[in-house]
């Protein structure tokens, strides 16, 4: 479903004296449809900023990002316009990191309902029940869904962050550390709903600081390079 | 999908103009003032694309031709040269025939139509939100009558209907009925604000051209009135063109957008690249002078 080719991303940074920082390099793999795959690596060899290409977020400075949509058309997410980088966001494409990034002043419920609402068309009773449910499986106490996530604590902001990911069950979803500020029960909970999610159809690609939860979770690990490099063009 | 809207090289320039104006301005050169002939180039060879319900920012400091930009959008000010096409489809359907051929989706450009011709464009399908409330409210006059003096535009005639529409459009804003007959001049500024929303919401436009709405308010009130244009955006479907120098406000509100400099588009992409990966050196130093 996912091939990467010779994937690098340069970061030159002009302000710095045109200074350029590796983010990764050469990095080539494949995702099979219904994989789940871990990257893992030293920090600083470029994890994240993998994933980031992948989503778009950092554009790629070399290779490829061949990736199968749901009709089965190939797209290089390294060099696609805009326009079908959203439109794979919204119906295929999710990401998930260690920081909530959600709009302030929207309530925690509101805030898992909204990709079931804008991405699935589920109706909104629906939604509301399928967010009811996630939220009382991460252990969310009832006393917050309607209060603002930016209040929460870490956990429950990471928790937050998950069942946003998850409610909508994208096609591919890409994993930055889900489970990085989680005490060991949560990280239980989440590791299960990753699993049904998966037996769901879901893709994923992910990235786990924790070795043990890596190796419970992801069918195949791989290595990615050694730590950054800097150098000036 | 098909935009809504395409801009082609907008150009705007303010003087006589010379053959060296557009090589000899822009940010490599770093100025937008011509050295052989004095014009200022506000803004040159600038193209976009907006969707439909999409929301595009455009960021840059002050000078860089953003407002300029949109001001050529919304026909206040001339465009030197340049094109503007509207989708056929968002138009009614006697300005679509007399606009369009049968058989091309796009009307013809409506940078060179007549001041008559692009009014009806500007009042079947714009709405304009000025940062400055003076620019876009009668303050002397009541606030629903600033709303009715649009419907009137837009070829209402009933008084009674008038009325209930400014009422329900000034709810929808969160103004109180109850304060329809005073003017603007009364209110505070977040309030002259959401008037002004609910003025340029009277005509139903599919697009909105959002001017630095929510400079110079306080935060809490600048969080409202972010708020409510998510809320409407959402609710009606809009096209949003959002002009800021803010990048908080471009973070919560657009899908894409583009950076100005100088006239001059430096670069275009998905916000959340933009912010976190910018490329032009003048993007980067935005990103990181950021609070």
């Amino acid at each position: 479903m996912l091939t990467v080719e010779r994937l690098s991303k340069n970061f030159d940074v002009h302000i710095l004296g045109d200074k350029r920082i590796a983010g990764c390099r050469q990095i080539s793999f494949e995702v099979n449809e219904g994989e789940f795959v871990a990257l893992s690596g030293p920090s600083g060899a470029g994890k994240s900023t993998i994933l980031k290409c992948l989503y778009r977020t950092y554009l790629p400075t070399e290779g490829k990002v061949r990736y199968q949509n749901q009709e089965g058309k190939e797209v290089d997410l390294a060099r696609a316009d805009e326009r079908t980088v959203i439109d794979l966001r919204h119906r295929e494409i999710g990401y998930v990191s260690q920081f909530l990034e959600v709009v302030p002043r929207v309530p925690a419920l509101e805030v898992v309902m909204e990709p079931m609402l804008s991405r699935n068309g589920t109706n909104p009773e629906e939604a509301r029940e399928q967010a009811e449910e996630l939220l009382r499986s991460l252990m969310i106490p009832e006393s917050l869904w309607d209060a603002y996530p930016a209040t929460f604590s870490g956990g429950e902001q990471q928790r937050i962050n998950i069942a946003r990911a998850l409610g909508w069950q994208p096609r591919l979803l890409l994993l930055d550390e889900p489970t990085a500020s989680l005490d060991r029960d949560s990280v239980a909970i989440v590791l299960n709903l990753l699993k049904e999610l998966r037996q769901r159809g879901t893709t994923m690609v992910g990235i786990f600081h924790d070795k043990n939860v890596m190796r419970a979770t992801a069918d195949r690990v791989i290595s990615v390079g050694t730590a950054r490099k800097e150098s000036h063009v | 999908m098909n935009p809504l809207l395409k801009a082609r090289n907008l150009t705007k320039l303010f003087g006589k103009g010379c053959s060296q104006c557009l090589e000899q301005t822009g940010p490599d050169q770093e100025t937008n003032l011509c050295p052989r002939c004095g014009t200022v180039v506000a803004c040159a060879d600038v193209s976009f694309d907006l969707y439909p319900n999409e929301v595009l920012g455009i960021v840059g400091e002050s000078g860089s031709g953003k407002s300029t930009l949109v001001r050529m959008t919304h026909f206040e000010w001339e465009a030197t040269s340049g094109e503007l096409y509207l989708s056929k489809d968002v138009l009614p359907e006697n300005l679509a025939r007399q606009l369009a051929d049968e058989d091309d989706p796009y009307t013809q450009n409506l940078l060179t139509l007549s001041s008559f011709q692009q009014r009806q464009v500007r009042n079947a399908l714009m709405g304009m939100v000025y940062q400055n409330p003076y620019l876009g409210l009668r303050m002397n006059v009541s606030s629903g009558g600033n709303i009715a003096e649009r419907l009137l535009g837009a070829g209402w005639r009933h008084i009674g209907k008038m009325r209930d529409r400014a009422a329900s459009l000034l709810e929808k804003t969160e103004i109180s009925p109850a304060r329809m007959d005073e003017p603007p001049k009364n209110f505070s500024g977040g309030m002259q604000q959401r008037v002004q929303i609910a003025k340029a919401l009277s005509n139903n436009p599919q697009l909105l051209l959002l001017d630095e709405v929510t400079t110079g308010l306080d935060l809490s009130v600048q969080a409202r009135v972010l708020d409510l244009i998510r809320s409407l955006q959402r609710e009606f479907q809009l096209s949003l063109l959002v002009v800021s120098h803010d990048l908080g406000v471009i973070n919560l509100l657009c899908t894409r957008t583009m950076v100005m400099k100088y006239g001059r588009t430096v670069e275009a992409g998905l916000t959340d690249q933009i912010l976190q990966d910018p490329q032009h050196r003048y993007t980067q130093l935005l990103v990181a002078s950021r609070l």
